[in-house]
């Protein structure tokens, strides 16, 4: 009765809190530039589909791409066994599905054990790979400090929790056989789960009863603590990709990737030159920003986007200038608009719901106009996002502000502009001469 | 290759004879302007009249796509040039727009229809391709046949607009032998131009991407790193004189191995 309490207590608490910081992403997402992504909805979901639950695009590095699946088709298939372990939690019962569900009961846990196994075996591999093999990708600089131990706690909490799993499912086993469990009996002697009917014997088999009860429970409100804590967790860490992956790939573009939006509040300015019926739409009045100084001037799609980095790194990895030891770095740039962004947030947060200017902004403060200018705009980067992930606009975005609010385009680009804008060629060539290549030999 | 006169009607001259062409060749700046490019121009115009083409070039009429002013975050000069472009194109009623640069391609297949520049654009190792096809161009390998040729992706051909296939097909009708690098077709490895790069100095770093590029297209041993882009070809043939290479490995654009093969 009072565990019932407890259970629902913390369940209740949790899950609001999550609510609460859930709505603040939200809202932080919503401070972005309003664009409309309405069209082609049965394109998007077929994306959504394929790359984001098919995990099509991980598959083009298969080592990382099967560890990963078994990871996630283990998160995905032991929610499941979360729905009772709820309903247990809050009426007291004990494996309540298993009466009524029988052999299908039998057979979903022993796929959520042997899930387990194989996701304890791909979070083994990918500590190794982070901390051991030091994949090149995932020690790169950005990574120091917070990112790289956030990525080390979640593997490590994935271990804890399949621990717990095996604790609360191989103590039971063990209980039951000897006919001691909270389970309902039906007089079969063994729930028969493909891994803890070897490991509940092996590990458990010589304890005492009452610490064969006291593993079990262990096991049990562990793997729902780490459940909550992992939940809670979440809106702090980059591993909020298993949510907004979703939603990411849905809203992603699906235009060529060398089609770059062009500004609308420039086209209201230039189109009358060509086309004098043309009428302006924007108040000439009106104070008009162009490009990115900050995240307020990023889209909600690209900040959707930071949120749902999850910093593995493969857009560095395939980036001209970053393996040629530039400072660029596109996973950089992702965390840097999500950093900022949840500095924005929490300036909201202690002010009222409104923001105040804090001197600071993501162009300058936390990407520097030396990275910006490096980029070849060359896509790999999108190309490579396992989730369909766009640095390349967010640059572009900055690009554009450092040229046309703040003048500060690299001199030799200052000059390729001024060649264009005389002769109509990126070279001081005189546009006379642009067809005498015709006549010569 | 013969480097006679050859001849290229303009868009004036054909209106001005009351003729209306099937395709607007694009030249593009580097093309036009670019002595290695110009080449490239000529190779394409060699196909063109070798298959007898109604085709025209605007001449002096053609400005910068804008593209290196958009790439580099001049939306301004980038629209300035986009409708000064349009302009004319609209104003011949241009259906069809070849174009012998993967910037140019990208810029009026993508960026232009918005603003109201709509035209059906190939870039011409597509044309090629096509032209093979349908029976008009017949290629042998000449010179090419039983030759090592290694194909360098245009970022702006290839991940920007999918076309990876048109120049393959083309090169293998050369009966030559076709390797693909380790990074090719969605994974290629930019040659280090886009974006402006190619106006400007690289940031502070330990090699230039062009090097990082032909060390990778050179350790296939081939006798061409075959191009669709004159940026590229610029950069790969730099690249390649990094590493004394350029007695063994030459830089060719798809459009020079198709007139050279074919003695045109």
């Amino acid at each position: 009765m009072i565990s019932s309490i407890i259970f629902t207590v913390v369940f209740i608490i949790s899950g609001t809190f999550f609510f609460v910081n859930a709505k603040k992403i939200k809202r932080n997402i919503l401070l972005g530039k309003n664009i409309s992504i309405q069209d082609n909805k049965k394109e998007r979901i077929k994306t959504m589909l394929l790359v984001a639950f098919g995990q099509k695009k991980m598959f083009n590095r298969p080592i990382p791409a099967i560890l990963h699946l078994f990871l996630y088709v283990a998160f995905v298939i032991t929610q499941i066994e979360l729905i009772e372990i709820i309903f247990d939690g809050i009426t007291g019962s004990h494996r309540a599905f298993r009466p009524a569900l029988g052999s299908f009961y039998t057979f979903m846990v022993s796929l959520i054990e042997i899930l387990s196994v194989l996701a304890f075996i791909g979070t083994i591999a990918f500590l190794a790979r982070r901390n051991l093999l030091k994949v090149p990708r995932l020690v790169k600089n950005e990574l120091n400090g917070w990112p790289k131990l956030d990525a080390n706690l979640i593997l490590i909490a994935e271990i804890v929790l399949i621990c717990f799993i095996f604790m609360m499912n191989g103590a039971d086993e063990v209980l039951y056989s000897k006919g001691l469990s909270h389970a309902t009996d039906l007089n079969d002697n063994t729930f028969n789960f493909s891994i803890s009917k070897y490991i509940g014997p092996l590990l458990y088999g010589g304890m005492p009863d009452a610490g064969l009860h006291m593993i079990e429970r262990i096991g049990w409100w562990g793997h729902f603590s780490m459940v909550v804590a992992f939940l809670n967790y979440l809106p702090f860490s980059k591993h909020l990709h298993i949510i907004l992956a979703f939603p990411n790939t849905y809203f992603s573009n699906l235009k060529s990737k060398g089609n770059f939006t062009n500004l609308f509040e420039v086209t209201d300015v230039v189109k009358p030159n060509f086309d004098t019926a043309y009428q302006p739409l924007l108040d000439p009045n009106a104070a008009i920003k162009f490009g990115v100084k900050d995240v307020t001037d990023l889209t909600w799609k690209n900040l959707l986007d930071a949120y749902s980095c999850t910093e593995c790194g493969r857009c560095t990895s395939v980036c001209p200038q970053n393996m040629t030891g530039k400072t660029l770095s596109p996973r950089k740039i992702m965390m840097d608009t999500r950093d900022r962004l949840v500095e924005v947030g929490k300036n909201i947060d202690a002010n009222k719901g409104t923001f105040v200017d804090d001197g600071k902004s993501l162009l300058g403060d936390y990407t520097s106009s030396e990275e910006i200018w490096a980029c070849n705009t060359c896509n790999a980067c999108v190309q490579e996002c396992p989730i369909n992930i766009d640095p390349l606009s967010i640059i572009v975005g900055m690009r554009q502000q450092l040229v046309l609010e703040q003048s500060s385009a690299p001199t030799e680009l200052n000059g390729m502009f001024s060649n264009l804008e005389n002769n109509g060629a990126p070279w001081q060539f005189s546009p006379a001469d642009r067809a005498n290549w015709i006549n010569e030999n | 290759m013969s480097d006679t006169v050859i001849h290229v009607p303009t868009m004036q001259e054909k209106i001005a004879k009351g003729e209306t062409p099937d395709i607007l060749f694009w030249v593009g700046c580097s093309g036009s302007f670019d002595d290695r490019a110009k080449k490239i121009t000529k190779a394409i115009v060699k196909i063109l009249n070798h298959v007898g083409a109604n085709f025209a070039v605007l001449g002096v009429e053609e400005s910068c796509t804008g593209d290196p002013a958009k790439r580099a975050g001049n939306e301004f000069l980038f629209q300035m040039q986009a409708f000064q472009n349009i302009t004319i194109l609209n104003g011949y009623d241009v259906k069809k727009i070849v174009t012998g640069c993967p910037h140019c391609f990208n810029t009026i297949k993508n960026e232009y229809p918005e603003l109201g520049g709509k035209y059906e654009v190939i870039h011409h190792t597509e044309l090629v391709q096509q032209l093979i096809n349908e029976g008009k161009l017949k290629v042998e390998g000449g010179a090419y046949k039983g030759k090592k040729i290694v194909f360098h992706d245009p970022c702006y051909l290839g991940r920007a607009n999918n076309v990876y296939e048109a120049p393959r097909e083309v090169i293998q009708k050369l009966d030559a032998e076709l390797v693909e690098m380790k990074r090719s077709k969605a994974n290629g490895l930019c040659c280090g131009a886009g974006g402006a790069q190619m106006f400007k100095e690289a940031e502070n770093g330990t090699k230039e991407v062009n090097v990082e590029r032909a060390e990778e297209a050179l350790s296939q041993n081939p006798d061409v790193i075959a191009v669709g882009c004159p940026f590229c070809n610029t950069m790969m043939t730099d690249g390649v004189k990094h590493f004394n290479k350029e007695e063994q490995t030459k830089v060719l654009d798809v459009a020079e191995l198709i007139a050279n093969a074919n003695d045109l």
